[in-house]
């Protein structure tokens, strides 16, 4: 096949990916968008091995063609096995075996890189390297902490601040004489301190701006394969690249707003920010804890209910048993939605994603800034498994770390209900002073037995 | 226009490109985007195959092989993980 040819048909390849995005404007074109994007990457995968470049026909055939089957018997599985809950580790994951092989790609690359290669090729070589080695690492810590295999706080250690920026330097410095003189031995001291870094800079990150982290990895990811494809000459990695690190990008954006503070505060505030966490005094003053005999009683006689769901929901895996609980309301004739956070959970849209899969309708899903207008004639606001989301200290108490966040104004709200598995504070560790006003009941426990004792204090009623 | 030159202009019309795009999608389906975007950068599985084909070398062929087995979990998993979370999107009015 010629190149030019080749070239035409990444270009199919190319617009299947942008009708791709473009059918995810709406939940009704979506489904159909995925599938033209995976039919172009179908076409691609299977066009390139017709591909005649310089160097003549690929060779190894049998090694690429096992290599693919291995890939397919692990990832087709893996993507059909995992739970909806579990979405946020799988993405980070695919994400870094993407990063992964863009890495390796440009490693390989390196090493034929002629004398001919031109600065601007050696440049995008590193950058593949460096960034795609980060992207790697990073999401397969954040993996790690997803699936509670180490712990979801933030990792900080006395001096952090100072390894992170030396590995930072030690990679721009190794980088700028790899580009300049070359050298074999530095790339491989280049990808490792890039992976190191990758490490450190996700460790101090926890729970919640972990929806930042993965966004961010994310755009790595594709501007790495973006890059290799300005090595390689491949138009459709440069275009498919390039999708995702806009994407990326603009996800990454809209988490930071969503958390009131910049990228750079979210990635490096658990060095600077002090420890706020609660002050013990506080922690004994008295709340008040209700059965879920005594929530029945509240919801079955409100007119309207705003559901909150947080990743405890998540934690829990209570998508099911609310909806069920929603639906009761429902049939009784009480107007019930669901506030949905930007934030909340562990990825962008994570809480959309779960009470899909319970079969939530998507219009009862409202968006921060349409439901908060609205908990002023909302009876019941019920606080499933978040906290931070609703802490009014984000309007009230500068200094603490999530102030200056926007946050569900559940305290408008006639009364408040918090399913909480103790009184521990949210991810933030900030107390929680709507956990005390006289407005506020508690429901201790699992949010998926509690919610179930609930539904059937409800059908009892 | 040189080649180098022609790539960069692909890129930076992709980067409004994708702004555009991307800036368009709903709310709601956050999570299938970036699982979408995931599986598009699995893409880079064309960029293995071809460093796989023409290594020089057994060093270059292990890395090349070990890179097209992640692209292809990355681009597949991506792909179908994307269809099962929309699917839950579609059966509803």
């Amino acid at each position: 096949m010629s190149r030019n040819l080749y070239d035409l048909l990444g270009l199919v390849s190319s617009v299947a990916f942008i009708l791709a995005l473009k059918g995810l404007s709406s939940p009704k074109s979506a489904r159909r968008g995925n599938i033209i994007g995976a039919a172009g990457a179908g076409l691609a995968t299977f066009v390139v091995f017709f591909y005649k470049s310089e160097e003549g026909s690929l060779h190894n055939l049998p090694w690429i063609l096992g290599a693919l089957v291995i890939g397919i018997a692990f990832g087709v599985p893996a993507a059909r096995m995992v739970q909806m809950t579990q979405m946020p580790q799988m993405v980070a994951l695919f994400n870094g075996v993407g990063g992964g092989a863009a890495a390796l790609v440009a490693i390989v690359e390196y090493l034929n890189l002629g004398k001919s290669a031109s600065t601007l090729a050696v440049i995008a070589t590193v950058f593949t390297v460096v960034v795609g080695c980060i992207s790697f690492s990073g999401s397969v810590v954040t993996f790690l902490k997803l699936q509670e295999l180490m712990t979801t706080r933030p990792v900080i250690f006395p001096g952090g601040r100072f390894v992170i920026g030396a590995t930072l330097a030690g990679i721009f410095v190794n980088a700028g004489y790899v580009i300049a003189q070359g050298g074999n031995g530095l790339l491989e001291l280049l990808a490792i301190l890039s992976l190191l870094f990758g490490v450190l800079f996700v460790l101090p990150v926890g729970g919640a701006d972990v929806p930042i982290v993965i966004s961010l990895l994310n755009a790595f990811t594709g501007l790495t394969v973006a890059a290799s494809g300005y090595v390689l000459e491949n138009i459709l990695l440069i275009v498919a690249g390039t999708l995702v690190g806009a994407s990326g990008t603009i996800l990454t954006r809209l988490m930071a707003v969503a958390m009131g503070r910049s990228v750079m505060g979210t990635l490096f505030g658990a060095f600077t920010a002090k420890a706020v966490a609660g002050s013990g005094e506080q922690e004994s003053r008295p709340v008040r804890s209700g059965s879920p005999d005594d929530v029945a009683i509240l919801l079955n006689y409100a007119r309207r209910v705003v559901i909150v769901p947080g990743y405890g929901l998540a934690v829990a895996q209570a998508q099911h048993t609310i909806r069920e609980m929603a639906d009761l309301l429902t049939a009784k004739g009480i107007d019930v939605a669901y506030g949905i956070h930007p934030v909340a959970g562990r990825m962008p849209g994570h809480m959309n994603v779960l009470l899909a899969e319970a079969n939530v309708p998507y219009e009862q899903l409202v968006e921060m800034e349409d439901v908060n207008p609205t908990f002023a004639q909302t009876d019941v606001a019920l606080v499933v498994g978040a906290n931070d989301v609703v802490n009014p200290a984000a309007k009230t108490t500068p200094g603490a770390p999530i102030y200056g966040m926007p946050i569900l104004d559940v305290d408008q709200a006639a009364n408040i209900i918090f399913l909480k598995r103790s009184m521990r504070p949210g991810f933030a560790g900030i107390e929680n002073e709507l956990l005390y006003d006289p407005k506020t009941t508690l429901l201790f426990g699992d949010a998926k037995s509690s919610l179930t004792k609930v539904v059937s204090a409800l059908k009892a009623l | 226009m040189s080649n180098g030159l022609a790539l960069l202009a692909i890129f930076t019309l992709a980067v409004f490109v994708g702004f555009e795009v991307v800036s368009k999608v709903s709310t709601t389906l956050h999570t299938p985007l970036m699982s979408g975007a995931n599986a598009i950068h699995g893409i880079i599985l064309v960029g293995a195959i071809l460093v796989a084909g023409h290594a020089d070398g057994g060093l270059q062929l292990i890395l090349g092989v070990i890179a097209v087995v992640l692209a292809t979990i990355n681009m597949i998993g991506g792909f179908v993980v994307t269809d099962r979370m929309l699917e839950m999107f579609k059966g509803k009015k």
